[in-house]
């Protein structure tokens, strides 16, 4: 059905930054207070209170916006969007409007339809978050919790760049990628540090005018937004290919039976009257200040990929998994400084590394120099590798110094060939019909001798030497 | 004053006097309550701070933690602020004694305080007259001699208007020398704390001491304190503008007496006094109600009895919550500002009223500019355009009301700093004549004002 149709998606995302305090007062900005512990006259709302913004944030917010490559502007404006909602305290948000903080970026991500795409950033600005309002807590009664009021946001608006609602998904990880590395938020759904909208429409294949688009919101989670993008997608092809014509409406997503409603229109704000905030100068950002920023932005992930490619030699699909996770990335580059061959730590990294991230909420357990260790004494014959597997979960477990911790497991090869040939001896004695034929050319039979060796040395044995030895033997 | 004694003997007194003033309605705060905080205040004052001892009352649109900030409006009856304003907590420090809470138009809107929810303030020289507004009951207790100074707040003129309609000494400081911290905002970008004092001295030192940086309000200048001027013996080298478009043909010609014989007791003083012409003055009114209507539709949003104050209204639906708290908490002035206000900020007329407002702004504070230019210190105009007005007498008129305003506004549009000071008298009632400032410069401009004072025969016909 999708077929005869192209989907055309734009995403605007609410991002929390990562700051102590809130936007324009002292409260704490941390998520799972106690209701309304978090609150000040300031951030109630209260009359006469007055709003002054946080460094720390507009910094933040300058990062991101140079991290998705925006013109950062040296004069924004704040901006008051009017509404009435009881977890909005002082009836309007301070936002920015006609004078955003950054404008024309772009962010470019790996689309699983088109390979790498650039997705346009049409503006970054910053504001406040709103409170919560709590319609479940209390029968028929609506609880409101401040706390959140008055967080730090920055809201991240892309043009309508996006052909799939899979390719929507790819470009909201890889920004949440970039604003992970880059320290500006942990991007946390579930907690609500990060919230998309999308606004979608659809239209015939080859069309060069956009359709009537819907806003989808309500996407709580990155499970849901493909799913909730598809499923709306799908309405709107509906409705055209049954005659009917899309309404420009906001759509809420339901993720408990996977279905999109019309938001009703009383809920809707029709006219937010926004004016530049009188309680706030226009924002002045030195060319200092943005520079400073520039130097406090870490390497990013597109880059890291690139230079990972060209300096360790990976393919871009080990690089990708490499630095999809900054600290992962550093892991690596750690273990490659450490002496190991860039190759072998890339897949120790991508396989017991990551595996036994996974399974421990402490992260990565085995320091870089211990498995830069560890795989120099796999190269040196040392260890067999299924050893070396055993001594990092060991060393992972409970620490130590890979080579001890191998000679306390008893697991270092033998490379002493008379140890060797009297393993070699005892295999060949008790298989003697294999030994046959063996010489009457069945060479395979080799890797086999081979097994059984390392089975009798109990896995100690020097795989190759062990080789070196049979063919010596079983050619006399 | 040095010695406790003597700061109980003032908080005392204060309240007493203020009593005695009960019939003017001038003062909001229970006189029970009112003399306990003063005498406990006059007990915990600071005897080292600069206004120890003072008795100082404050309008009802500033924040206090005694007494409740009701802002003369029944949407915000019996409330009480977690906290003071920045102005008070530095009366506070400087060990003044907050002695109440005056009676105001509601949210500072209005031209004669009769747009209270507490009842109007009556002038005190003529009970049917009204004292000016919207700071009109600080006006009163200062003229009626209850106290030496009141806060008030300015947003198009309310200090000064009120200051010439009582014979008191009533200045605006510049658009940020003072922080609006705890001052409810009316309209953020014109709103100023100002000072009524029975004699510039009084209100000067006032000014200063409220006056400076504050961390906790961002449109606040980085600045020291204000600092205060001698009296000087002459005007000598002071250059004096005099706008024509301030004494237009129609003017009363008993405020043009008034204001002709300042202008030269001024030149007298030693003064320069040129005429000059600001020319976009004419569209400063009609300016200045839609700006300050569209923040005040913004900056009232917050009152919807969901949070704080009364609730007008049970029913659960919180849309009906709104409706009514909102449509009878305010009173009418109120209402018609917010929903002027929130016209002029509508998409589709955005451009034709605020932003075109917005551009007249500036070319009105370019005129002050242009004069400052060429030399010219200070302006001298009329404060207002009569004397007392009747209670009642504008109060169906809006546009009348608005009109008492049109020699005030500029300053606020402008952000600078004025003064009225009493220049006589109009069939025994009060009127002030007014000095602007270049910004920052208050000094020169409260030199200007002692001289002045000094000179005039304030309770003489003019």
């Amino acid at each position: 059905m999708a077929g005869a149709w192209e989907t055309v998606i734009g995403l605007e995302t609410h991002v929390q930054l990562r700051t102590v305090s809130k936007m324009f007062c002292g409260c704490s900005a941390a998520f799972g207070a106690p209701p309304n512990s978090n609150v000040c006259p300031v951030c109630l709302g209260l009359p006469g209170a007055l709003p002054v913004p946080n460094e720390q944030a507009l910094k933040l917010a300058v990062r991101a916006a140079l991290g998705l490559g925006c013109t950062v502007h040296p004069r924004s404006v704040f901006a008051r969007k009017n509404y009435f909602y009881p977890d909005l305290p002082k009836g309007y948000q301070i936002s920015q409007f006609e004078q955003p903080l950054a404008t024309a970026g772009s962010l470019s991500y790996l689309s699983p339809d088109r390979g790498v795409a650039t997705a346009t950033i049409q503006r970054l600005h910053v504001e406040e978050d709103a409170g919560k309002s709590l319609h479940d807590r209390f029968p028929k009664q609506t609880a409101i919790d401040l706390n959140r009021c008055g967080v730090p946001l920055i809201e991240v608006v892309t043009g309508p760049d996006f052909r799939s609602p899979h390719e929507a998904r790819t470009y909201l990880l890889t920004l949440k990628q970039v604003l992970e590395y880059a320290g500006i938020s942990d991007c946390d759904m579930e907690k609500g540090s990060l919230r998309v909208d999308a606004n979608v429409s659809v239209r015939r294949a080859g069309e060069t005018t956009l359709g009537t688009k819907t806003e989808v919101k309500n996407i709580n989670s990155f499970a849901y937004v493909e799913k909730a993008l598809t499923v709306e997608r799908d309405r709107q092809i509906a409705v055209l290919e049954g005659g009917g014509t899309v309404a420009q409406q906001t759509m809420l997503y339901d993720s408990k039976t996977n279905s999109v409603r019309p938001q009703r229109s009383k809920e809707e704000s029709h006219d937010y009257r926004y004016f530049p905030d009188p309680d706030l100068p226009p924002l002045v950002l030195t060319e200092e200040f943005i520079a400073e920023q520039q130097t406090l932005l870490p390497e990013l992930p597109a880059k890291k990929r690139e230079r990972f490619v060209e300096k360790y030699a990976l393919s871009v699909t080990d690089a990708a998994v490499l630095t999809a996770d900054r600290a992962v990335a550093d892991y690596y580059e750690a273990v490659v400084h450490a002496g190991a061959e860039a190759k072998t730590a890339a897949n120790w990294v991508m396989t017991e590394v990551l595996e036994d991230a996974k399974d421990h909420a402490d992260g990565l357990r085995v320091a870089p120099g211990a498995l830069a260790n560890l795989i120099g004494l796999v190269r040196g014959g040392t260890l067999s590798h299924q050893a070396a597997k055993r001594v990092f979960a060991e060393v992972a477990e409970r620490g130590g110094e890979p080579r001890n911790v191998a000679e306390a497991l008893g697991v270092v090869q033998v490379a002493d060939t008379g140890v060797l040939a009297g393993w070699v001896s005892e295999v060949l004695g008790t298989h003697t019909t294999e030994v046959t034929r063996y010489k009457q050319g069945e060479t395979r039979l080799l890797q086999f001798f081979v097994g059984q060796v390392m089975k009798a040395s109990r896995g100690k044995a020097d795989p190759k030497l062990a080789q070196r030895v049979l063919e010596e033997k079983l050619a006399s | 004053m040095i010695d406790p004694s003597e700061a109980l003997a003032s908080a005392k007194g204060a309240a007493d006097r203020i009593v005695k003033v009960k019939r003017l309605n001038a003062c909001l705060t229970p006189i029970k309550e009112l003399r306990k905080s003063l005498v406990a205040q006059a007990s915990a004052a600071h005897p080292s701070g600069v206004l120890y001892g003072m008795p100082v009352a404050v309008k009802d649109n500033i924040c206090t933690l005694e007494f409740t900030t009701s802002c003369g409006s029944r949407i915000l009856e019996g409330y009480r602020s977690p906290y003071d304003a920045t102005a008070v907590a530095k009366l506070r420090a400087a060990g003044a004694l907050i002695a109440g809470k005056t009676n105001c138009d509601e949210f500072g809107m209005g031209s004669s305080t009769e747009h209270s929810a507490y009842g109007r303030s009556l002038h005190p020289f003529d009970k049917t007259r009204v004292p000016g507004g919207s700071s009109g009951g600080s006006a009163v207790l200062v003229a009626a001699g209850a106290l030496p100074a009141a806060l008030g707040s300015e947003t198009g003129g309310s200090v000064r208007q009120p200051a010439s309609l009582c014979g008191v000494v009533g200045i605006k400081p510049t658009y940020g020398r003072v922080s609006r911290y705890g001052l409810v905002a009316f309209g953020s970008s014109l709103d100023q704390i100002g000072v009524l004092g029975r004699s510039v001295h009084d209100a000067a030192r006032v000014l200063s001491v409220i006056s400076g940086r504050d961390p906790k309000d961002s449109t606040c200048e980085e600045r020291d304190s204000l600092r205060l001027p001698t009296v000087p013996e002459s005007l000598q080298g002071f250059v004096i503008g005099v706008p024509k478009e301030y004494f237009p043909q129609d003017l009363d010609p008993a405020v043009r007496r008034a204001c002709d014989r300042a202008i030269r007791l001024l030149r007298e003083l030693g003064a320069a006094v040129r005429e000059v012409s600001l020319p976009h003055t004419a569209y400063a009114v009609a300016t200045y109600y839609i700006i300050a209507p569209a923040e005040a539709s913004s900056n009232l949003a917050r009152y919807d009895g969901a949070r704080y104050g009364p609730r007008f209204d049970g029913s659960e639906d919180v849309r009906a919550l709104y409706r009514t708290t909102r449509g009878e908490g305010f009173g009418p002035e109120v209402r018609r500002r917010v929903l002027v206000g929130t016209y002029v900020l509508s998409s589709g007329y955005y451009d034709a009223y605020y932003r075109k407002a917005q551009q007249m702004r500036a070319l009105i504070a370019q005129d002050f500019r242009n004069a400052f230019d060429r030399g010219v210190d200070l302006l001298f105009t009329p404060t207002t355009p009569t004397p007392a007005f009747k209670a009642g007498e504008k109060l169906n008129d809006p546009v009348a009301m608005y009109l008492s305003d049109i020699f005030t506004v500029t300053a606020n549009l402008a952000g600078l700093p004025a003064i009225s000071v009493p220049i006589g008298r109009i069939r025994g009632l009060p009127i002030g004549g007014q000095l602007i400032g270049q910004a920052f410069l208050e000094d020169e401009m409260l030199e200007a004002a002692y001289a002045l004072e000094r000179a005039v025969p304030a309770g003489e016909e003019a």
